[in-house]
């Protein structure tokens, strides 16, 4: 009898150790689910991927790893709450995501107040990471002034002279006409912008905008514009052919969420950034895409890509750090190297910002949908401003 | 711009006048017949546009599947017009007029989860039309053959509208419903289907003039808001009720966009001006200029005497003991949170606090003051920003800053609020929408000093608050006592004075009460105590942006102090809290939570027409009565 009690007594404290080791660790994530459904519905298909495969792979540290998901209301005020929750009630290690640019800022300021590691997934703005800075965060996809950089060689490679700029007017579409001004101007002394027209964001009176940009009689176009702006200014554009003869840029325009609803409508030559997902083949792509088409039937958008380095980068960290603690985090963080579906990125030290590029190409159509063609691949690398700029940019 | 480019944009200026006034044509005749501020107008506006791609291809796509499916759209939306209306809106006619504001809020959220649901994320953008696809050279340049159709097509609407409002009986009988509603009744009028008749009209108006933008701009789920906000504009400069007027006013502004645009940067005494910039907020400067210039829109009448019994509301009475006990438990319970409840918990009730004295300010002016106010957020976001700015850029100590803040929200209120109180009903609102929309584009541009659409961060109370129990006493100290004070002003001379004003404006000044100089004291207090919880909600959020001015935040403080009932003190202080209660929970585990709150707010419009607050205070007195 005494035997059994202690087998009994024994296999239960082994069951409740187990159970202590097999605790989950918790990251919470929170994004704007509702009000940027089209990239934010891939981007969660791909942290969940992402998760599945940490996860049946013995997880981290021997524990499994617990994503903690909520939408943040679409507002910073909310989006603070919402992380004071994740923190204060969930007990998350870190947090992770976001997608606007002042909703970023905002948990990412709360991130420093609570002393909570926040890695940001697709916010932006370039003053994340320089001059609204702090210690406690760290950012993924490369900037607004990045990939502006990544398209400038581009750009002073046609030698055109006169050029006009429209982008909606918000600090996203300001700073890339910032900086692709600046940029330009100094790769290529003597150039002239003129016409600028800043659009309200999702409410482009394109015909107006089309004209008064045709009347200035640029040579090219640079266009910050995405989503439902872009779709309205490609359509009154080429029905009024002001795009005939013109070269044309537009940040962010090969992303298939924004590519794609263009379908017959996409217009052929433009210089866009984007994600030529189905033309990649370097081995690390390739294992992601099939993971991706196999689990959810579906190919993956740029969302996808953010989402799944995202969840690998919390889990790499936390592996590296050896324990949840923040400082250990941030140690763990800084010049942490990962292998992604584009490649080998690093979390650089100076102003946690993660060398992820992107892939700069002109488009085309095909079957009637929006391909890129002509790309190749901007290494972040070699577009972001020096370790010594940055310094200074986070004083 | 050369006299050719002009002309030009004038052009587009039509184009987009039409679409503009198809929407506000249909907003327009509802508001005139059945006094409806039908909110969920851009929702069906919306839903034309989804119905219109997804029916293209299916009718086979070329001309006959265009055109087929805008009628097809406008049937489908006119339909579901008349379900909104036979389902919702007729239980709502008898209560206040604002309660069918929340109702069709309440449809606008579950509309638009239901087109997530329906059509997925991505946007749609139809073909362009067969016929219509290219463009014709005027004076040089290339103009799209479809917005010639527009242009032409919009006049068009205008006159058969027109016809059928002055030519035929059933228009006869709009007409009349729209300038006396009860005598219609009482003369025999069926007012039942002609409500109905109306909205379907209306929801068709809507329904076509999506349709027809969708070779133009696809269909896509923030439409909605976007839309309503510019049908509203256009509806209130142009005059509610008449249709000339929407269309004039579509006219108006619209051209005034394309110029702007076609002007780009201009140089003026050696400042450069970009006037593209201004498109974000020149339809809300046109309003606010027409609306003080003619108080009753371009082509607006007078609205007639409101003639209903539940126009007026029982008079205030002084608090039982019961009611004071019970107020008093609530604040010790309150401060024992900090107790037994965890972190998370005192942050929610933070936010709750803030949003209901946020509530009782609006209150205070839409209760017992009788001003309908649709841009209150202003006051909250002036006091939210004052807070951070004083604290980052004047290095104020962040106990003065909070002083000082609610003032700045006075100062705004006592501005707009001289223009504002010489304007009645929905006039009134919409332009107090103008002046915090205005407010909220300064803000949003002005990216040296508020820091633009990204707004400030870095705003955290003093080490000795930096806890957040301690805040949390802040708050419900600055809360409860900011409460008690706008209760304890309504209870004052002052207050019947207001509520005088509010029940016959002509007997109070008869008397000597002078109205507009009461309204407007009552208007600049409830900006103080605003400004008051926007500094607060600073504080407890460490940053602000542009959201805390804009119109979503004005309709939830709408939402808040209808749902808890306009007729009772409390109602407020629980409309803050359930409103709020419900975001919080039900985003967190439900895929669609918005359509869950909107039907959980459509419920409670339906079972408590008189708000949560006055349905227990019927209750209660019931019992009384009944002991």
């Amino acid at each position: 009898m005494k035997f059994r009690q202690l087998a009994v007594a024994l296999s239960l404290a082994a069951l409740t150790a187990a159970n202590v080791h097999a605790q989950p660790i918790k990251v919470g994530e929170l994004n704007s689910y509702k009000v940027f459904p089209a990239f934010l519905d891939p981007y969660k298909k791909g942290w969940q991927l992402a998760l599945e495969e940490i996860n049946g792979n013995g997880g981290v540290l021997g524990r499994k790893l617990e994503v903690v998901s909520r939408d943040d209301g679409g507002n910073p005020g909310s989006a603070v709450r919402v992380a004071e929750e994740l923190i204060a009630r969930d007990h998350v290690a870190l947090l992770m995501g976001e997608f606007a640019s002042n909703i970023g800022l905002a948990v990412s300021d709360l991130a420093n107040r609570r002393k909570t590691v926040f890695v940001a997934g697709e916010p932006l703005t370039d003053k994340l990471v320089w001059q609204d800075g702090n210690p406690y965060t760290f950012r993924l996809r490369p900037s607004t002034y990045t990939q502006v950089a990544m398209l400038v060689p581009e750009a002073v490679k046609l030698h055109k002279k006169r050029w006009a700029l429209v982008y909606p007017d918000y600090e996203y579409g300001q700073s890339a006409a910032e900086s692709f001004k600046k940029l330009l101007s100094k790769a290529q002394p003597g150039v002239e912008f003129v016409a600028e027209q800043a659009a309200p964001l999702g409410k482009i009176d394109a015909g107006s905008v089309v004209q008064a940009l045709a009347d200035a009689k640029p040579d090219a176009i640079f266009s910050a514009l995405f989503a439902t702006d872009l779709q309205k200014f490609v359509r009154a554009g080429e029905v009024r052919g002001l795009f005939k003869g013109k070269a044309v840029f537009d940040l962010l325009g090969g992303e298939p969420e924004y590519l794609d609803p263009l379908g017959e409508e996409t217009p052929v030559g433009w210089w866009v950034t984007g994600y030529p997902w189905n033309q990649i083949h370097t081995p690390e792509h390739d294992k992601f895409l099939h993971a991706y088409e196999k689990r959810w039937k579906d190919y993956p958008r740029l969302g996808s890509v953010v989402g799944y380095t995202l969840m690998y980068t919390v889990a790499d960290a936390i592996r590296k750090a050896g324990s949840t603690d923040s400082d250990k985090l941030i140690a763990a963080l800084e010049g942490l190297k990962m292998q992604t579906p584009f490649g080998s990125i690093v979390y650089r030290a100076v102003d946690h910002q993660s060398t992820m590029g992107a892939y700069v190409g002109q488009l085309a159509k095909k079957d009637g949908k929006g391909v890129m063609v002509n790309w190749h691949f901007a290494n972040g690398a070699d577009y972001l401003p020096s370790a010594a700029d940055a310094r200074k940019l986070r004083k | 711009m050369s006299a050719s480019a002009a002309l030009l944009q004038l052009l587009n200026g039509l184009a987009s006048a039409n679409s503009l006034f198809m929407v506000a044509a249909g907003l327009s005749l509802i508001f005139g017949v059945t006094r409806t501020i039908n909110f969920a107008h851009g929702s069906l506006y919306m839903l034309g546009m989804y119905c219109a791609v997804s029916l293209i291809p299916r009718l086979g796509g070329g001309a006959l599947g265009f055109w087929g499916s805008v009628l097809l759209a406008g049937a489908i939306v006119a339909l579901a017009g008349v379900a909104i209306e036979i389902l919702v809106l007729r239980r709502t006619y008898a209560a206040t007029e604002l309660l069918q504001l929340l109702a069709t809020f309440a449809l606008v959220l579950i509309i638009g989860d239901f087109a997530l649901w329906a059509w997925g994320p991505e946007d749609l953008l139809a073909p362009r039309v067969p016929g219509l696809a290219g463009a014709v050279t005027i004076l040089g340049r290339e103009f799209p053959q479809y917005d010639l159709f527009l242009i032409a097509f919009g006049p068009l609407v205008l006159l058969a509208l027109w016809l059928l409002l002055t030519r035929t009986r059933w228009g006869t009988l709009v007409r009349a419903a729209t300038q006396d509603r009860e005598m219609a009744g009482a003369l025999g009028v069926n007012q039942k289907w002609l409500f109905t008749a109306v909205f379907a009209l209306g929801a068709f108006l809507a329904g076509v003039g999506g349709a027809l933008e969708t070779p133009r701009a696809p269909a896509s789920l923030g439409v909605d808001l976007s839309v309503i906000v510019d049908a509203f504009v256009v509806v209130v400069v142009g005059g509610l009720g008449s249709i000339p007027g929407a269309f004039l006013a579509a006219l108006l502004i619209s051209e005034i966009k394309a110029l702007c645009i076609g002007l780009g940067n201009v140089t003026l005494l050696g400042v450069m001006f970009s006037l593209p910039k201004l498109t974000l907020v020149i339809e809300f400067i046109v309003m606010a200029v027409v609306l003080v210039l003619r108080p009753w829109g371009l082509l607006g009448r007078p609205a007639p005497p409101a003639r209903s019994p539940a126009a007026l509301e029982p008079p205030l009475r002084l608090p039982s003991r019961r009611a004071l006990y019970v107020l008093a438990a609530l604040v010790a319970a309150l401060a024992l949170a900090p107790m037994v409840a965890g972190d998370y918990t005192l942050v929610l009730l933070t936010d709750i606090l803030v949003f209901a004295l946020f509530a009782v300010s609006l209150h205070f002016i839409m209760g017992p003051g009788g001003l309908h106010s649709f841009g209150h957020a202003a006051y909250f976001g002036l006091g939210a920003y004052a807070a951070g700015l004083l604290l980052l850029k004047a290095h104020l100590p962040m106990e003065l800053a909070l002083v000082l803040a609610p003032i700045c929200g006075a100062l705004g209120a006592l501005v707009f609020g001289w223009f504002c109180v010489r304007l009645s009903g929905v006039y009134l609102a919409m332009l107090t929408l103008a002046f915090a929309q205005i407010c909220w584009s300064i803000v949003y541009q002005w990216d040296a000093f508020t820091g633009g659409s990204n707004g400030l961060v870095g705003i955290w109370p003093a080490s000795w608050l930096s806890s957040q129990s301690a805040y949390y006493y802040l708050t419900l100290a600055a809360c409860a006592a900011a409460i008690a004070l706008l209760w304890r002003v309504l209870y004052s001379p002052f207050g019947y004075a207001l509520r005088a004003a509010r029940d016959s404006p002509l007997r109070a000044e008869a008397i000597g009460i002078d109205v507009h100089a009461h309204q407007w004291a009552a208007f600049t207090l409830a900006g103080l105590f605003a400004g008051l919880g926007g500094a607060l909600y600073a504080f407890a959020k460490g940053s602000i942006a542009p959201e805390t001015l804009a119109v979503s935040r004005s309709v939830d403080g709408l939402v808040m102090v209808l749902l808890g009932g306009l007729h009772t003190l409390t109602g407020p202080i629980w409309g803050a809290a359930l409103f709020t209660w419900l975001q919080d929970t039900l985003a967190r585990d439900v895929n669609y939570w918005r359509a869950l709150i909107g039907a959980v707010i459509l419920v409670l419009v339906l079972a408590f027409p008189q708000g949560v607050a006055g349905f227990m205070r019927e209750r209660l007195s019931r019992r009384e009565d009944d002991a």
